[in-house]
């Protein structure tokens, strides 16, 4: 077989880290390659470098055979290689057709778009690769699965035929996942040459043919699929015994801490995103909330959080009704808050460490009181945080962009923790996270459930959800549709509900 | 050490930069740059010239304070000038339509002031937070409003009383003249102490006794209440903050009224100086003064020494003109160039302190994992 990609030597360096260490890496033609590693291992630099976007310092790079450099993306996509972002990068407001053909309309005489053509061109390479799409269809509409279709289709239109498929499954349920395997594997039939990065090691093992595992920006090893464990998998990505997000014995008490009655939120056009949500969580209990991304779980986080208003219904804590006080009440009664995108809801980015320590927690012991901050108990707290989460930085002055998304991801839950909450929200309490900064966090949300807390956890990790929870809930559509034992729930179960398959497919699993 | 000559090299080097540009511009129009500087530098030896830069540094200073706030909450609060305009107008017309005891009288025009201002600016956040109004947009339509409309035609109405057979002229111009008691004395007995004689024309305002008051007030606000920090952090990340209890609308209302407050003083230096608002007050303080802030870093030292620079080259335009050795107007260039060199300046240090930052924290990862 001839190879379609060789890196040799490839090193990328950026000020203080080396992202790439040496990497070698061959992929042959009309294979499905996954590269594996934990996050920070290079994987999405190398992959950066690939496609053109980002110039490596040292190393060569090889096409079909020839040798190689792209000074950017367009380079790379006239040798035939296209990328899928994990973030999809889609206009909502045109069609299938319109994204797919923007940047590289086909122009008639006096510069109108030659959409006929667009079409037909477009409707043969669809089904050359096996993907169906509605092509007048708007992208607003698209489910994420769909929009996955639209990129993939967007890089095949360009002559694209070695794809680079960054995290494709990190946004996606098991049954989109499936599809989506099925749709790689089509491709593969058609000629295509695949790379793909994942974390997930059941889903490497099941689509790829070749595997390539990273660890701190050097290639561990390169290896055929057949034989491999997922256990051999992970070792070689952490160089360690993989955690299993086991939760021990119950710890749940019968103290209510939150209790949610007949919640409702309204959008911005009065109609509901979420309604009839009734809740409990006792102290020493962790109820996960399971469902696609946008079925509701946010509008509950933030009804609860305080930031969205409940439209109806009555949201308690320790018997005390919050369902109108403002966040900062909230939070000064022990809400604790993990929200699911750190970078947005968590940080100050540009502000030191301390003072990221502090917020939310300003106007309370020792950060401060109401009036006035207390610099040097933050700062001591802050010191304790760094101790006990294991942040990793050089001193709590640094900025907090300066600290790595695991580290950051230790300091948020660190702040939340030592705040004593009554009540945790964490959402996605690990996403993005290096496996052996999710097994800490793991680790300290299963400590504070043992300490009393109460935690609603929201995640799209079935595993953590599962490992974790002594309750799980399945949200669909903005009502809760399913609650379930996490005992006796396998992933795909799981999946089943949330996809409103419910009762049949768990009984056809 | 390396982050003392850092913090130092911003500076230093915004400072060089702007030489080496304005020399070039100097020469460019067929000045001697050096004749330039050299007639600049002279005339501010002079203790009566030190005393105009101070008492042009304070308006300025306050007025750098008044749009920092704002800017710390990435809030634009272009209004300073027609807040602290039309607050010094009504001041001075309260203050001199009433007689009390010197404190009171003093406070109540400090009062008034602060009122208007506040009042003013914290319209725009009131629009802001109920319809949605941009608040770049409003001050500057609230500028207008003040400016062209109000100032205009209370100056013609709030004129003094004239007396018999008197007719409008420079001398008489503007509001009821306020008593003595309802003036801030100036304070050039105490700078006398240290400077010797100071000429009795060229007193040193009071009001910079205040603006250091306000910088002190300010450093403290930002940096050790509750109320600075959230304010900061809603400047930085307003999801953060409002996830971290900080009540987004209230604090817009808020910092647009502090800001317009401290607005409000800004005009009260001339205002004491003279005992009254008149029509032809010196303008142009308040983007002065977004000039300074951006200057200055909103920090309050950085504020106050871009104060003082500012203040020097405006006060350096007129003995250009008087020596013929450049165009006034270089003065003007000038503060535009050495604004564009501290951006430049600061930006790059910015980068390289990044990066230092970036280094240490990987080390310290690597030192982890080696653990």
């Amino acid at each position: 077989m001839a190879t379609a990609i060789e890196l040799e030597g490839i090193t990328k360096r950026f000020p203080g880290v080396i992202a790439n260490d040496n990497v070698n890496l061959t992929v042959e033609k009309g294979e499905i390659h996954a590269i594996c590693g934990e996050n920070g291992a290079g994987k999405s630099t190398l992959m950066k470098i690939l496609y053109g976007m980002q110039a490596a310092d040292e190393g060569t790079m090889k096409v079909h055979g020839e040798l190689v450099e792209f000074a950017s993306p367009i380079d790379a996509i006239e040798r035939g290689i296209g990328m899928v972002h994990q973030h999809f990068m889609l206009a909502d407001n045109l069609t299938v057709l319109e994204n797919v053909i923007l940047g590289a309309e086909p122009i008639m005489s006096g510069g109108r778009i030659d959409f006929s053509s667009a079409t037909e061109r477009l409707t043969t390479v669809a089904n050359e690769y096996g993907l169906n799409v509605d092509v007048n269809e708007l992208v607003e509409t698209l489910e994420v699965g769909q929009r996955q279709r639209v990129e993939i289709i967007k890089v095949l239109y360009r002559g694209a035929d070695i794809l680079i498929l960054d995290e494709p499954t990190a946004v996606l349920v098991p049954q989109e996942v499936e599809a989506l395997f099925e749709n790689m594997r089509e491709l593969k039939a058609a000629g295509a040459t695949i790379l793909f990065i994942d974390h997930k090691l059941d889903e490497v093992l099941e689509i790829s043919d070749s595997i390539t595992v990273l660890r701190r920006g050097k290639t561990i090893a390169t290896m055929p699929n057949e034989g491999v464990t997922a256990h051999d998998l992970a070792e070689l990505m952490v160089g360690s015994e993989l955690p299993t997000p086991e939760t021990s014995k119950s710890t749940v008490t019968d103290q209510v801490a939150l209790e949610i009655h007949d919640l409702a939120v309204l959008d911005q056009d009065r109609r509901p995103v979420i309604e009839n949500i009734n809740l409990k969580i006792h102290k020493g209990e962790i109820v996960g909330i399971a469902g696609v991304e946008g079925n509701g779980q946010g509008e509950l986080v933030d009804a609860i959080i305080g930031t969205a208003k409940a439209a109806v219904g009555t949201i308690n804590l320790l018997g005390q009704d919050i369902t109108d006080a403002s966040v900062r009440h909230r939070r000064e009664s022990g809400v604790g808050y993990v929200p699911e995108d750190r970078h947005h809801e968590g940080l100050l980015l540009g502000s030191p460490l301390w003072e990221n320590a502090a917020l939310g927690h300003q106007t309370q012991a020792p950060y401060g009181t109401r009036w006035f901050i207390n610099r040097a108990g933050a700062r001591q707290q802050t010191e304790l945080i760094r101790e006990q989460f294991d942040v990793r930085t050089p001193n709590i002055d640094v900025s907090a962009h300066a600290l790595s998304g695991g580290n950051q991801q230790k300091l948020i839950i660190g702040r939340e923790l030592t705040a004593n909450p009554t009540l945790l929200i964490a959402a996605h309490p690990t996403r993005g996270i290096d496996v052996g900064a999710q097994a800490a966090v793991w680790d300290q949300l299963r400590e504070a459930r043992a300490d009393g807390l109460a935690t609603l956890l929201v995640s799209a990790d079935l595993d953590e959800l599962i490992g974790l929870s002594d309750v799980l809930i399945v949200m669909l559509r903005g009502v809760f549709v399913a609650r379930l034992d996490p005992a006796d729930v396998t992933p795909r179960d799981l999946g089943a509900y949330m996809t409103g398959a419910a009762t049949q497919v768990q009984g056809a699993a | 050490m390396r982050k003392v000559l850092m913090t130092l090299a911003a500076p230093v080097g915004a400072l060089i930069l702007t030489l080496a540009i304005s020399s070039l511009a100097l020469w460019v129009f067929g000045s001697n740059p050096f004749a330039a500087y050299g007639d600049m530098v002279g005339h501010a030896a002079k203790l009566e010239t030190q005393v105009d830069i101070w008492n042009r540094a304070t308006p300025l200073y306050l007025s750098a304070i008044a749009a920092s706030i704002g800017f710390r909450m990435n809030l634009f609060n272009i209004g300073v000038e027609g807040q602290y305009l039309i607050a010094a107008l009504v001041a001075a017309q309260v203050g001199g339509l009433v007689s009390l005891p010197q404190v009171l009288h003093i406070a109540v025009v400090f009062l008034v002031a602060m009122a208007v201002g506040g009042a003013w600016a914290g319209l725009a956040g009131l629009l802001n937070v109920t319809r949605g109004v941009n608040v770049v947009i409003s001050t500057i339509m609230l500028n207008f409003i003040a400016v062209s409309g109000f100032m205009a035609w209370w100056v013609q109405a709030w004129q003094a009383d004239l007396r018999e057979g008197e007719t409008l002229s420079s001398t008489n111009l503007g509001t009821t003249p306020i008593e003595d008691s309802g003036v801030l004395p100036d304070i050039t007995g105490w700078v006398e102490v240290f400077t010797g004689d100071i000429r009795e024309n060229n007193p040193v305002s009071g009001m910079l006794v205040v603006a250091l008051l306000v910088g002190i007030g300010y450093y403290v606000l930002l940096n050790r209440t509750t109320f600075g920090f959230d304010l900061r952090s809603s400047g930085m990340n307003p999801f953060a903050a409002r996830a971290g209890g900080v009540p987004p609308k209230r604090m817009i209302i808020m910092a647009m009224i502090l800001s317009g407050a401290i607005a409000g003083l800004i005009g009260l230096v001339e205002v004491f100086e003279i005992s009254k608002f008149r029509p032809n007050q010196i303008q142009g303080l308040g983007f002065g003064g977004i000039a300074v802030a951006l200057l200055g870093r909103n920090s309050p030292v950085g504020m106050a020494f871009a104060a003082l620079l500012f203040a020097f080259l405006d006060i350096s335009s007129g003995i250009l003109q008087q020596t013929g050795t450049a165009s006034q107007e270089i003065v003007k260039i000038m503060q535009g160039i050495v604004l564009l060199a501290a951006v430049v300046a600061y930006e790059v240090a910015r980068r390289f302190r990044e990066r230092d930052e970036a280094r240490e924290t990987a080390e310290a990862l690597a030192e982890g994992v080696a653990k």
